[in-house]
């Protein structure tokens, strides 16, 4: 097709000359109109979807006041903690950005597993939003890598020592353990290299792929359209013109309803950032005030709240505790055996998997084992779309007692992270140790739970009531 | 499903009983003189007189004391005794490597301290309160002195000359959670030479003090949360117009 411009006359309006010379040459209006305009979002959304935009708005605020940060921090195992003072005392309005950064992080982490739980509740996660699911634990590991990544940037103690344990715990792989955790701080111990290179992954290489991978999920998702509270496909129900009959346009209907969530979250948000920054030693952790000591190691060393729940899981790994994983590896597969239809060969891959487990078990240490748990009960969630085999997306549908297994669910991973905050004790590990049981239950015993009770009747429109 | 509800609720209660208190010292609560001024600069004045011949607070600068009223000729004049610039840190005479070979290890630096020391037992200030309320005489220390606090502490009591010598009365009980066992139990001090001042007056500097090193920690609190009642304010009618744009446009959904 020939290259053509629309003719306005002359005195047409100086923005819509602009727009008409654009559009030829960058597709402006178009993708404003397929992205917002004329993106058709189920109308009975509820407070839950507000998380999506929220989680934008903190990574727009994370990148903003992370700009103004690196021009005055010094990446400088001499320098790092001295130049956070700084910022915070002599830099003008340094310490509302560096209050908004390190809020911003918990932040962060609130709002998106907010949107998880939604994803959760109403099934968001299911056929035909795989990509769009998969795409956000992406997204949900490259936070987690930031977050880890900015924490040593202050170089207090627990930026420090939190640093050397996590690092560490790679030295518990077999064989190449050790070599890869030297390979990763680049030394010996936590030092100035290690600083370096995390301050270029959480400035430079992180932020690049999050904001590629947040590209990627909302194009994903809109290529595939929103879900919403009933779990109904509003596609197959349009007018004349193909439009949904239940869909309404993006903006003006939800940008409107996305300014008040912000409005409300930068309510709660400049609370804590002008009121408790350091939200009694969980958004600041108070050690973190005291610069690194290589030659002191503090008595207690937890990761900050949102790392929580999966260091419990880590912690709760004894030796004692690895017959109990044992057991239930070897009960998991037995029930693969009895009462799934898969096929006979998948049932001897899972069969052999569980036997390999098993055998490694003995064989590997109990360290080992939590790390690799650790990992799994974050990855896990990939795998979703694949276990949950309820006939109904919504939780609005499903039978009663499922609200008990989410709620169940959410409580043990809500107790796995306070007792991530604490020393361990005997009774502690018992505790996550159950915890952990169920955490792995709920998701690995989903192809069952889920498809059995009584499911109520999924409307053939959207529920929604007239504000 | 009853004994899926019986331990969601078990579940619930877990926290509770996870939680075990922790030994040491109990902590006194501080005073907060952090909005008084003339409390301010008393604390500044013990603070460089007493703290600062050993410790820095090097991400502290002296001309910031006008925020606490001080002018820089009043700088100048009483407290810069460090260096003889008034924009410059306060950094101690002593350097870290004399510390570590006079007192075995090096005194730390002051700036954030009293947000350092915070922990479950009490807050910052509450632990410098107690600390600096706390220390005794013992011979069998190389600097003569310990404290309740922080057993076998490296720091002498700077501001013994205040408090005066007191001694450390301990009795051996009964262990009420081991039998056959005996705790040390601390049983109250015992005043050994008279200082310059009065315990009542002693405890009331000490939280002058305590209250300046608060301050010192976070210099710009007074302003964040002066600026967080405008920026709330704003922030909440914001929220009205917001509410009432997003009723006016969904009005016209059915």
């Amino acid at each position: 097709m020939a290259f053509q411009e629309k003719k306005l006359p002359a005195d047409a309006p100086l923005a819509d000359k602009a727009l008409n010379w654009i559009d030829p040459r960058f597709p402006l209006s178009a993708t404003w109109k397929a992205h917002v305009s004329e993106y058709y979002a189920p109308k009975n959304f509820n407070f839950w979807y507000a998380f999506g935009s929220l989680a934008l708005l903190v990574l727009v605020i994370q990148i903003v006041t992370g700009i103004f940060l690196v021009m005055h921090y010094k990446p400088d195992a001499n320098l790092a903690f001295a130049s956070v003072e700084y910022i915070m005392r002599d830099v003008p309005w340094g310490w509302l950005v560096r209050y908004m950064h390190s809020t911003g992080a918990s932040a962060f982490f609130i709002v998106v597993y907010l949107h998880m739980l939604r994803g959760l509740l109403y099934g968001s996660y299911r056929k035909p939003r795989e990509l769009v699911w998969l795409f956000g634990v992406a997204i949900f590991l490259c936070l987690m890598g930031e977050a880890f990544f900015g924490y040593l940037l202050p170089w207090g103690q627990m930026s420090y020592w939190g640093a050397q344990v996590i690092v560490n715990l790679f030295g518990a792989i077999p064989f190449i353990g050790p070599d890869l955790s030297l390979w990763i701080r680049g030394d010996y111990v936590v030092s100035d290299a290690t600083l370096n290179r995390f301050f270029s992954f959480h400035v430079i290489a992180i932020p690049l792929i999050l904001i590629g991978l947040v590209v990627a999920h909302i194009v994903a998702l809109h290529e595939v359209g929103s879900n919403n509270p009933d779990g109904i496909e509003i596609k197959e129900k349009t007018d004349d013109k193909g439009i949904p009959l239940d869909g309404i346009p993006f903006h003006p209907y939800y940008t409107v309803h996305d300014v008040m969530a912000a409005a409300v979250f930068l309510i709660v948000f400049s609370a804590v950032v002008f009121f408790g920054p350091e939200m009694g030693g969980y958004f600041l952790e108070y050690n973190n005030f005291i610069p690194a000591d290589p030659l002191k190691t503090p008595p207690h060393i937890a990761p900050v709240w949102y790392f929580t729940p999966f260091y419990s899981i880590l912690r709760a790994t004894t030796s004692d505790f690895m017959y109990w994983l044992m057991a239930g590896v070897a009960a998991y597969v037995a029930l693969i055996f009895v009462r799934s239809k898969l096929r006979g060969t998948t049932k001897m891959v899972a069969g052999i998997i569980g036997l390999v487990v098993i055998v490694g078990m003995l064989v590997f240490d109990a360290k080992f084992w939590g790390v690799v748990l650790m990992g799994v009960s974050v990855m896990i969630l990939a795998l979703l779309p694949w276990l949950d085999s309820a006939p109904a997306k919504s939780i609005r549908y499903r039978p009663n007692w499922h609200k008990y297994i989410y709620l169940l669910f959410g409580i043990a991973f809500l107790v796995l992270g306070y007792l991530g905050t604490l020393p361990p004790t005997d009774g502690r590990t018992l505790v996550a140790q159950v915890c952990t049981f169920i955490y792995f239950g709920f998701f690995l015993l989903m192809p069952w739970w889920s498809r059995s009770g009584t499911f109520k009747p999924v409307p053939e429109r959207v529920t929604y009531h007239p504000h | 499903m009853k004994s899926l509800k019986k331990l969601i609720a078990a579940l619930a209660l877990l926290p509770v009983l996870a939680l075990a208190s922790e030994g040491g010292f109990p902590l006194d609560r501080a005073p907060d003189h952090t909005r008084d001024i003339a409390a301010l600069q008393h604390g500044a004045k013990l603070f460089v007189n007493y703290c600062l011949n050993c410790h820095s607070a090097s991400s502290m600068r002296y001309n910031r004391l006008r925020d606490i009223g001080l002018s820089e000729e009043q700088i100048k004049n009483n407290l810069l005794f460090t260096s003889d610039k008034v924009g410059a840190l306060m950094t101690s005479a002593m350097s870290p490597e004399d510390g570590k070979k006079w007192f075995g290890t090096a005194p730390p630096d002051l700036s954030v301290i009293a947000r350092a020391k915070a922990s479950e037992a009490g807050s910052g200030p509450d632990y410098l309160y107690t600390y600096l309320r706390s220390f005794y005489k013992d011979d069998t220390r190389p600097t003569g002195w310990n404290n309740l606090v922080y057993p076998s502490v490296a720091m002498p009591h700077a501001l013994w000359e205040l408090q005066g010598v007191r001694a450390a009365k301990f009795v051996e009980q009964k262990d009420p959670h081991e039998e056959g066992k005996t705790e040390h139990k601390f049983a109250g001090f015992e005043q050994i030479k008279p200082g310059k001042m009065s315990n009542l007056e002693y405890d009331a500097a000490v939280a002058d003090l305590v209250s300046y090193m608060t301050w010192m920690a976070e210099p710009a609190q007074e302003t964040r949360q002066r600026l967080g009642v405008w920026v709330l304010l704003f922030l909440f009618l914001f929220l009205f117009l917001a509410w009432r744009l997003n009723a006016s446009y969904w009005r016209e959904v059915k």
